[in-house]
Order: C-alpha cells, then sequence, then structure tokens
C-alpha cells in the first residue's frame, strides 16, 4: 500500500498523509519515492512522497515557499541544472529521474504550464504548430486539425479562429494563458503540470479556466499548485498540503478541507495560517 | 529646507535643462556639418575619385571602401559575436571562466581604437603579411566592434523573459531549439537594431584603419569583378582608404584646392550615412519582428 513499507519509521509518519487512488478506475500514473531537493546546500524538498491518480486533479497547496513550485518542476525536469534532485520519480513504470532518460522526450509526456503567460512571440497558430513541425510534423492538414482540436480544448477556438495569424502577444492575460495550455496539450501529453495558472487572471478568466481544466481532466492528469483554498475545493480530486519541504497531508480533497488530520492544515485551509 | 513638492519641481526643471542642452548641441553639431556639407554633394562628388592636387575630385572610391569594409568586417564579427553571447548567456555558468571573458570583453571594449589599430598594423599588416589592405582593416574593425556587438547581442537576449526559454523546454524543445527558435526570433529586432548602430561606428571608423587598410585608394575598375585583380573593386588585398580616413587625410595634409568642401562633404556624407543606418536600424527592426511573430 505504502510505497516505503521496508522504512518503518518513515512509513508511521506517512501512513496518515498518503494514499493510493482508491479508484481503480485512475490507476497511479506518477509517483515520487524518496524524493529530496537541494538548492545547492539547502534542502528545499525534504519528503514529499505521492501518488497521482490518472484523469484526476490534484491539487498541490501550502504556505509561499513550502516547496510546491520546486516539487512541481522536479516532476518534468525542469529543476534540471538549478537544482539537485534525488529519489524516484516513477512515470508508467520507468524513472524519468534518471540521468539516461530522454528528458525532451519524457517533457512532451508530462507538459508544463507557468504561472505567468508566457506565449512566444509568434503567430498564435505557430505557437501551437512549432514545437510539432520540429518533431516532424510537416502536413498542413494534419497540423491545421492539432491547432483546432487544441485551442477547441482549452476553449479558446471561439475567440480566435478568424485571427490565427495575430501575434500571440497581443492576446489578453486569460487568453495568453489558455494559449499555453493548448499549446502543451497540442504535443500530446499525459500529464499536465500547472503552477499557479490562474493567479495573473481575473476572476471571469479564472473561472473559465477551471472549466477548461475539469473538462481537460477526461483526457490528462493533472496536477495544479494554487494559492486559492476555493479553487483546490471546486476543481481537485485529491489534495497535498505542503509545509516547509515536506508533504504533511494527502488526502481526497474533501478530507483535507473536512477533516484535516493535521492542525497546520487545519489552520490553512481555514485561513487562520500564521 | 525644499518641500518635496519643490524638490521635485527643481530636479525636473534641472533634467530638461540637461537634456535640452544635450539636444541642443547635438542639433548644432549636425546642423554644421549637414549646412556645410550638403551644398557640396552633387552625383560626381559622390562617384568620381579623389584628386591629389586639382580641384574637383570625388569621394566615390572612399564611400564604395567604406561600405565594403563594413560588410566584409560585419560578416567576420557578427557570427562570432552571436557564437559569444549565446555562449555566454545561455550556456555558459557563472564562474570565473565567465568572469573573465566577461572582463577581458569589458577591458577590449574600451580600448582606444587607435590601439587596436597599432595593433592590427603590427599583427595584420606586417606579421601575418597582409600589408595595408582590405582584410587587415576587416580584421582590425572586427577587434574593434566584437566586444561591443557582443555586449549588444548578449543584452538583447537579456531583454527575452526566462519565462520564454522554460516555455520552450516545457515543450520538450531542446535548449538549442528553444534559442534558435524562440528566443533568437524573440529578440531579432533589438539584436537587428544593435548590429546596425555598431554598423554606424565601424562607418565612421578612423583610426583602427589608418595603419591598416591604409591611406591611399587605388582607383577602381567597377566592370571587373574578379576578386583577384588589383584594380577590382572586390580585391580584399588592395589599400583602401575609406571616407572616414579620407576625413582626416585631407584635414591633415590635404593640398587640394578644394580640400575643405571635399572635407565637409565627405563629413555630410558621413552622417547622412550614420543618420541611415539608425533610422534603417528601427524600420528594419519592426518589419521583420512582425514577420517573425506573426506569419
Ligand atoms: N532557484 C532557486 N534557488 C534557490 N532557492 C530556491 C529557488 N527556487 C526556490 N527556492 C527556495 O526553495 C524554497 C521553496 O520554494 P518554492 O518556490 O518551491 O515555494 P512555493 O511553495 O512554490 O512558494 P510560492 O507559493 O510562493 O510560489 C523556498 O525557500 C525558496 O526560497
Ligand atoms: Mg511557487
Amino acid at each position: 500500500m505504502f510505497l516505503n513499507n521496508d522504512v518503518t519509521a518513515k512509513t508511521a509518519m506517512l501512513e496518515r498523509h498518503i494514499v493510493q487512488p482508491a479508484d481503480p478506475e485512475h490507476p497511479t500514473i506518477l509517483s515520487t519515492e524518496d524524493l529530496h531537493v537541494y538548492y545547492g546546500k539547502k534542502e528545499a524538498i525534504a519528503e514529499g512522497d505521492l501518488r497521482f491518480a490518472s484523469n484526476q486533479i490534484t491539487a498541490l497547496i501550502g504556505p509561499s515557499g513550502s516547496g510546491k513550485s520546486t516539487f512541481l518542476r522536479s516532476l518534468n525536469r525542469m529543476n534540471d541544472r538549478i537544482a539537485t534532485v534525488t529519489g524516484k520519480i516513477m512515470y508508467r513504470g520507468i524513472d524519468i529521474n534518471q540521468p539516461d532518460i530522454d528528458v525532451y522526450e519524457m517533457r512532451r509526456r508530462v507538459g508544463m504550464v507557468f504561472q505567468r503567460p508566457n506565449p512566444f512571440a509568434k503567430s498564435i497558430y505557430d505557437n501551437i504548430a512549432f514545437a510539432l513541425r520540429l518533431r516532424g510534423v510537416t502536413d498542413k492538414h494534419e497540423l491545421d486539425e492539432i491547432v483546432e482540436t487544441s485551442l477547441k480544448q482549452a476553449a479558446l477556438w471561439n475567440q480566435v479562429k478568424d485571427e490565427l495569424n495575430k501575434s500571440a502577444l497581443a492576446l489578453s492575460g486569460g487568453q495568453a494563458q489558455r494559449l499555453c495550455i493548448a499549446r502543451a496539450i497540442a504535443v500530446k501529453p499525459d500529464i499536465l503540470l500547472l503552477d499557479e495558472p490562474a493567479s495573473a487572471l481575473d476572476p471571469v478568466s479564472t473561472s473559465q479556466l477551471e472549466d477548461t481544466l475539469l473538462e481537460l481532466k477526461q483526457q490528462y492528469s493533472i496536477i495544479i499548485v494554487t494559492h486559492n483554498m476555493q479553487q483546490a475545493g471546486r476543481i481537485s480530486e485529491y489534495t497535498a498540503f505542503f509545509n516547509q519541504g515536506r508533504v504533511l497531508e494527502y488526502d481526497t480533497t474533501s478530507h483535507i478541507f473536512t477533516n484535516p488530520q493535521v492542525q497546520i492544515t487545519s489552520d490553512y485551509v481555514s485561513g487562520n495560517f500564521g | 529646507m525644499m518641500n518635496p513638492k519643490t524638490q521635485n519641481k527643481v530636479a525636473i526643471g534641472s533634467l530638461y535643462g540637461i537634456a535640452g542642452l544635450v539636444v541642443l548641441i547635438l542639433m548644432a553639431l549636425l546642423g554644421y556639418i549637414l549646412v556645410s556639407g550638403v551644398p557640396q554633394l552633387s552625383w560626381h562628388f559622390l562617384t568620381a575619385p579623389a584628386k591629389a592636387f586639382l580641384e574637383g575630385g570625388g569621394v566615390g572610391v572612399q564611400l564604395y571602401n567604406s561600405f565594403y569594409l563594413l560588410i566584409l568586417a560585419m560578416l567576420i564579427s557578427f557570427p562570432i559575436a552571436l557564437g559569444a553571447a549565446i555562449y555566454l548567456y545561455e550556456y555558459a555558468k557563472d564562474n570565473w571562466v565567465t568572469t573573465t571573458i566577461r572582463t577581458a570583453i569589458e577591458i577590449l571594449s574600451s580600448l582606444p581604437s587607435v590601439v587596436v589599430g597599432l595593433f592590427g598594423f603590427l599583427f595584420f599588416v606586417v606579421r601575418l603579411n597582409l600589408g595595408f589592405s582590405i582584410l587587415s582593416g576587416a580584421f582590425a574593425l572586427t577587434f574593434f566592434n566584437l566586444p561591443l556587438l557582443t555586449r549588444s547581442i548578449e543584452d538583447s537576449l537579456r531583454t527575452i523573459d526566462t519565462t520564454q526559454r522554460e516555455g520552450g523546454l516545457a515543450l520538450g524543445l531542446s535548449r538549442w531549439e528553444t534559442i534558435t527558435r524562440v528566443i533568437l526570433p524573440a529578440a531579432v529586432p533589438s539584436i537587428l537594431t544593435g548590429v546596425i548602430l555598431s554598423a554606424g561606428r565601424v562607418f565612421g571608423e578612423a583610426a583602427a584603419l589608418i595603419y591598416t587598410a591604409g591611406q591611399s585608394a587605388p582607383a577602381l575598375d567597377f566592370t571587373d569583378w574578379n576578386p583577384f585583380n588589383i584594380s577590382s573593386p572586390l580585391n580584399p588585398m588592395r589599400p583602401a582608404e575609406t571616407l572616414a580616413v579620407h576625413i582626416w587625410k585631407i584635414n591633415s595634409e590635404g593640398i587640394m584646392p578644394d580640400a575643405k568642401a571635399i572635407s565637409s562633404g565627405s563629413s555630410a556624407v558621413l552622417v547622412l550615412a550614420i543618420l541611415l543606418f539608425n533610422f534603417a536600424a528601427r524600420y528594419l527592426g519592426k518589419r521583420l519582428y512582425k514577420r517573425l511573430t506573426s506569419a
């Protein structure tokens, strides 16, 4: 049931926090084992063993500086060259934290959307198409089709379908963020990692983005960092609570919110933190 | 004691004053050069070869030499500067090696151009036996240009947000693909501006060329494009006085009766060419940016 049965002391601690997705319809797609992340000598993730269910949304919450971004960025090796990441990151039975993994191929399976929308200085169409072209998709019809479906999935198609050749830099913040989602799913990942994707958006765009994510989980497994408790409550099935580089609690979102096992979690989700 | 409001007003007032003074000086300088030089300009002046003793010489050969040297110098220095800037900004870690390289670039960029010229003379002209030639001049100009161009390209790369790089990597692009497909296209307008501005500097440079490209401008046969012929405009081994060197030379030892007029005219041509570079930089930068960002 647990990842480190052999380490009894640890198991005792983790017992409370780690859940295996119980639902057989949503088997584990990604898990971390004995993950540690260091920035130089400083340990930013000291304990972060989690299993993520496929086709579900998992929220990572916790106070600022608790290591949520660090953890998330380790999952698709975006911390290469920035931090030292030890331990295993198992994706479909493969440890993707091995040095000999093809990181570029892996990142196409584990896509990422960032806090600040970062559309490229290209047309809307090319923002999505150019990475595909680099991977040898040159057929115009095929590209058109992928661009269209990705934009539709990201709920942006209707707004931009007549101006695909316009610069993506002219999009509003919310639209730009959707474009970034479309761009990420165009390469057909399994998993989408999102780091506070709505923090730069207004409430309307945020709620649209949440609807989009709920749609997307039919096809993708989603892990999202958020500071917004309501957001975690609205969209996620599972929630992990980070504090000072450790996962203090990991459970179904309803459990975390209604029946937290740790006092700090309870304080945090009820807004009494600090 | 002044209150903050008055303080602010005084500060703004003096800043406006200083800025105005700078603009005034520049305008006066520019105006003087143009007013005294433009009347000398004619098709004949721009195309005819210079005359050493008689009136009525032009600057055709010098003008051509300036452009030819500029293009050669840019062809050599741009790829090197681009590579160096990409290496320094995108790949190199911050350690003593890069610090040393950066310091070296800093020092090189503040080297007086006459020193670059003397180095070019001793090394390219004498040691490598290239003689007073376009090639020696182009190498000297490369040395003169490289540090600033490298820095300007590095600055252009710096203006592109790190989130762009992360965006590329997160799509499974390699770092090289991210740089060439995402970062460079986005940086092109600013790189281009840097290149053209440095072209202006190179175009107007005299001191680095006096002892490298030489002070004589043999007549050119503009129908002969075989680079191995001595009178061919393309021949890189011929001595080639440029416009800037010409101005310097006329003013120090010109003996033609209309030396003053030729000097004024040449200065005007130089200034106009550099102005042209600057406007071209803006226009091209914008056009290119549009083409690269939406197509
Ligand atoms: N590039 C870095 N170099 C060094 N230390 C870093 C770096 N990035 C993060 N840290 C440190 O690691 C710890 C965790 O940071 P992280 O950004 O993962 O927190 P977070 O939970 O995402 O916070 P926030 O909610 O503010 O985004 C912090 O103490 C932070 O200062
Ligand atoms: Mg963060």
